[in-house]
């Protein structure tokens, strides 16, 4: 800090020359502190009342004033620290710039290069993993099934290496992440599935969530106790959902017309694209979005809350319109398989919304119109669970258990609780009775709860259903 | 004399939340009376009774509200709310049983220790 401008001056006549002095110092202070993304405009706002304070008192004492502001400064800490500490507490106002590393160090702007270099190191070794069955004469004609249930391996073990190395994650930890992956793998290839077995299905469906939630260790840096930390991770998901489908969309353009093109001077690229341009490209993109929310996060970063604030009021609309419905005609649900599945997307896309919508939100804002239509999004989706599971009752007391509705039970019992005790925390907020913390921690809390799931399904549900 | 930082840490919640039972308050405020109730022992970075306290507002311990004299600077006062008078007695409950285990072993230190040279 720059301290340059005030001359000590001695004697009768300083009075108003001095405090115009001290004003210009405690005004750098303040546009130094105004500088760090850390804080708010309300943050600085406190800390310079607080330095106002000190310096009132230390005068008061009989300091000079310039004495008395470096006094204050420094007992108030240095910025960085406080800036620090900040930070952990509001890390949805800036978890762009914590790259939580191990020692909660800021991220520089340094080694940009190296971190471009080792994520293309990744994502080539996602892009090239998935031919080398191939070489083995594995083909995805032939052999869906094994890709089915192992592409999430290929896509995101590259993914965690890429964390594990940026976030310079403790031996243990990584000890840990890769016993999990282990198990990945045991779980999609041990056992004798078909190609089109459901359990196969299942697996290709739940070893990526499980798998997902993996790579979140590796993200969080190994803190994956933290709920704080869970909070990134689960905003961090949102934001690679958008880039990747916007990556998807571009790469879709551009070999629709690489196709188009080389079809023109009578080459026909498809077999290329299907084998090779499209599995390599679909996985090396994984690890290329994680990369991009890290890297270019302010663009989606104001996205991603807008696309929350858009959907959810017309998702109330269509889930309340749907309910109204059912009342009027008296209809229940009639069950066939895809629809349940069309239902448990429905309840999935809600329970998106509802976190996206709680990782963007200042936990200590006041209760506004946002929260009263979440409300209504998690009730509208809490009646519609109820539904679906009767539906599913019925027909699993008509045929039987399988593995694909036994899945569906599962799922839609786990979105039930989640949704009656958000619905009923929510209300608890709205109501003036609890905070809205308590939202956010059941939210990140659960977790646990998905990957256990997930990792039942994968382990315990062929053996449990024959492999079939 | 110094008190380790963990101490400090620790003890923060508590002292904050009991401050804050006494009536509202201020960041400077509470760090001041922080001061006088140990006798200038407990050290507080001033800077990091911030955090501390919007921790405490998001877990819903305590509620904010800013206010000041018309045109002047404004002020962010503190206000427990029951659910932190809870937390508070909970800490409390926590701490006293520390404190008698403390209590109890430096008694029997006291009482059946060896004794030292200046103890005559």
């Amino acid at each position: 800090m720059d301290m340059d401008g005030t001359a000590p001056e001695g004697g009768a006549s300083h009075g108003t020359a001095e405090d115009a002095a001290l004003e210009a110092q405690i005004g750098e202070w303040v546009a130094y502190m105004r500088r760090r993304r850390e804080l708010s405009a309300a943050d600085s706002d406190e800390l310079e009342d607080h330095l106002r304070n000190s310096i009132d008192e230390l005068t008061e004492a009989g300091l000079e004033p310039d004495e008395a502001f470096l006094i204050a400064v420094k007992r108030m800490g240095s910025l960085d620290e406080v800036s620090r500490e900040f930070a952990r507490e509001h890390s949805e106002r800036l978890w762009k710039q914590l790259v939580l590393t191990g020692g909660g160090e800021p991220a520089k702007a340094g080694p940009v290069r190296k971190d471009l270099l080792i994520m293309i190191a990744c994502a080539a070794v996602a892009a090239i993993g998935i031919k080398i069955p191939a070489l083995f004469g594995l083909t995805f004609d032939n052999d869906l099934g094994f890709y089915g249930r192992n592409f999430s391996l290929f896509a995101l073990v590259p993914l965690a290496a890429y964390f594990i190395w940026r976030n310079q994650v403790r031996p243990a930890m990584i000890g840990v992440i890769a016993a999990l992956f282990a198990l990945g793998v045991i779980g999609a290839n041990v056992y004798p599935l078909d190609n089109d077995a459901d359990t196969t299905i299942l697996t290709a469906i739940h070893l990526p969530i499980a798998l997902w939630l993996v790579v979140g260790i590796a993200y969080a840096s190994g803190e994956w106790r933290s709920d704080r930390r869970r909070m990134d991770f689960i905003r961090f998901t949102g934001e690679v959902a958008i880039y990747y489908v916007l990556i998807a969309l571009g790469g879709g353009v551009l070999t629709a017309f690489t196709v188009g093109v080389f079809r023109a001077i009578g080459i026909d690229a498809e077999i290329l694209v299907s084998q090779w341009v499209l599995p390599c490209g679909a996985l090396a993109a994984v690890v290329v979005a994680a990369w991009l929310v890290g890297w270019k996060q302010s663009v989606i970063e104001n996205m991603a809350p807008v696309l929350t604030r858009v959907f959810t009021p017309l998702f109330v609309v269509a889930l309340l319109a749907f309910v109204g419905a059912v009342i009027w005609t008296g209809n229940g649900i009639d069950i066939e398989r895809d629809v349940l599945i069309l239902f448990d997307l429905v309840l999935v896309a809600v329970l998106g919304l509802l976190l996206y919508g709680i990782s963007a939100r200042e936990p200590a804002a006041p209760r506004g119109w946002f929260d009263w239509l979440q409300f209504a999004l998690v009730v509208s989706a809490l009646v519609i669970d109820v539904l679906v599971l009767l539906a599913v009752n019925s027909r699993i007391a008509e045929f039987g258990f399988s593995a694909n509705k036994t899945a569906a039970l599962g799922e839609n019992l786990i979105l039930l609780a989640n949704l009656a005790w958000s619905a009923w925390l929510l209300a608890a907020f709205l109501w003036r009775r609890a905070p809205f913390s308590r939202l956010e921690r059941w939210q990140t809390g659960y977790l646990i709860v998905y990957a256990a799931w997930a990792w039942i399904v994968v382990l315990a549900f062929p053996p449990i259903f024959d492999f079939v | 004399m110094h008190i380790t930082k963990d101490l400090v840490a620790a003890s923060a919640t508590p002292l904050v939340l009991g401050i804050l039972a006494e009536g509202e308050s201020y960041g400077y405020a509470i760090l001041k009376q922080v001061g006088d109730l140990s006798g200038g022992r407990l050290e507080w970075t001033d800077g990091l009774l911030y955090p501390l306290l919007h921790r405490l507002e998001r877990l819903g311990h305590v509620e904010s509200v800013w206010r000041g004299p018309e045109g002047g600077r404004r002020r962010k006062y503190y206000r427990i709310t029951e659910q932190g008078q809870a937390e508070l007695a909970e800490q409390r409950r926590q701490w006293s049983a520390v404190v008698d285990a403390l209590q109890n072993i430096w008694n029997d230190a006291q009482a059946s220790g060896p004794k030292l040279a200046w103890e005559g």
